[in-house]
């Protein structure tokens, strides 16, 4: 329960970064507000709002933000099986991916597994509506938060996204995973480095091969 | 009715919505067609993880935006902070996360108002 709160707090205080920045960029309250909800993509949503605010065309920005937000391909694809066996949740597949952040998803593919399989699409869209409502609240504060606060304040709530994210993939326990997180974790500053628009895609598939091979092979030496 | 720079702005809001969406539907459309406890479906679990650790690992090395403007010695020396406690505390999360916050609040105030 106290991870619980945790969670929605650093949900909320990281998208009052969010609502600073949409403000900055020209964004109105109602446009920065929803694309919390709609986006519901931090990397894509700031894209967004950099390119806008530099006056980019439409295509542009569209492209930039959805690159930026590939990842939900492999989350979605990895997170989808846990409501397969269950025809009341697998109809709603289409809405949960909508509501998937890279929080629900890690937290859900961590407890999802030893919940009753018929338990595990209220379990996902009770954290999720809540994580989004958070999310929601913390972009209209930030909003009209902008600046206001010093800068130590607003670096710290930014910081506070990626750091929340080392220690929820801290307790990862499965090895091919964190095979894949010790890898990708050193690869992503040198494939970013190499290609800022490919970078991420490459080191998540070379990462992730990496890992899937290595782990099979380890369990090879086990058996 | 709304001026139309507003307008534009909600149109835009759709489009880099629905680019978003694409991914995410994209996922479940291939989903449906693999073996849930596959290897298929384990690959595409490590390249994820892959991918958000390469995606957190250059926020913190190499950041863009306003955390860009923060030294990188002292993102280090909070992420170091986090992890002792993170490990004092039996791998307990809450006292990582606030503790590397509140190194890092602390380096950085005491930068901002030139004591460091």
């Amino acid at each position: 329960m106290e991870a619980f709160r945790l969670l929605v707090f650093v949900v909320a205080a990281s998208m009052t970064g969010w609502g600073s920045l949409a403000r900055d960029s020209g964004f109105t309250f109602g446009v920065a507000v929803t694309s919390t909800a709609t986006v519901w993509g931090l990397p894509g949503q700031v894209a967004a709002a950099e390119l806008y605010a530099v006056g980019a065309p439409l295509l542009a920005i569209a492209l930039a933000s959805s690159m930026a937000n590939l990842r939900f391909f492999p989350m979605s694809l990895s997170l989808l099986p846990l409501f397969r066996g269950d025809p009341a949740s697998w109809r709603w597949r289409y809405v949960f991916v909508a509501m998937m952040s890279v929080n629900t998803w890690a937290v859900t593919l961590r407890n999802g597994p030893s919940l009753p399989i018929d338990q595990r699409g209220a379990y996902f869209t009770g954290l999720s509506v809540t994580c989004i409502a958070a999310g929601m609240i913390g972009t209209a504060a930030g909003y009209h938060l902008a600046g206001t606060l010093p800068f130590f304040v607003t670096v710290s709530l930014i910081f506070l996204n990626p750091i929340y994210f080392v220690f929820l993939f801290a307790g990862v326990r499965a090895r091919n995973g964190v095979l894949a997180l010790i890898i990708g974790a050193v690869l992503g500053p040198i494939t970013h480095w190499l290609s800022p628009e490919w970078g991420l895609p490459f080191c998540g598939v070379i990462a992730g091969t990496m890992a899937f091979y290595l782990d099979r092979g380890m369990r090879g030496d086990d058996a | 009715m709304p001026e139309p720079h507003v307008l534009a702005m909600w149109g835009l809001l759709a489009v880099v919505s629905l680019a978003t969406y694409v991914w995410r539907a994209t996922g479940v459309v291939i989903a449906a067609r693999i073996k849930p406890d596959g290897r298929l479906s384990q690959w595409f679990t490590c390249v994820a993880y892959g991918m958000l650790a390469g995606l957190i690992s250059r926020i913190m090395l190499m950041p863009v935006g306003i955390l860009a403007h923060t030294l990188l010695v002292d993102r280090l020396v909070a992420l170091g902070c986090g992890f002792a406690l993170f490990m004092l505390f039996r791998r307990a999360m809450p006292p990582g996360v606030v503790g590397a916050v509140g190194a890092f609040m602390v380096l950085a105030a005491l930068r901002g108002y030139g004591i460091l």
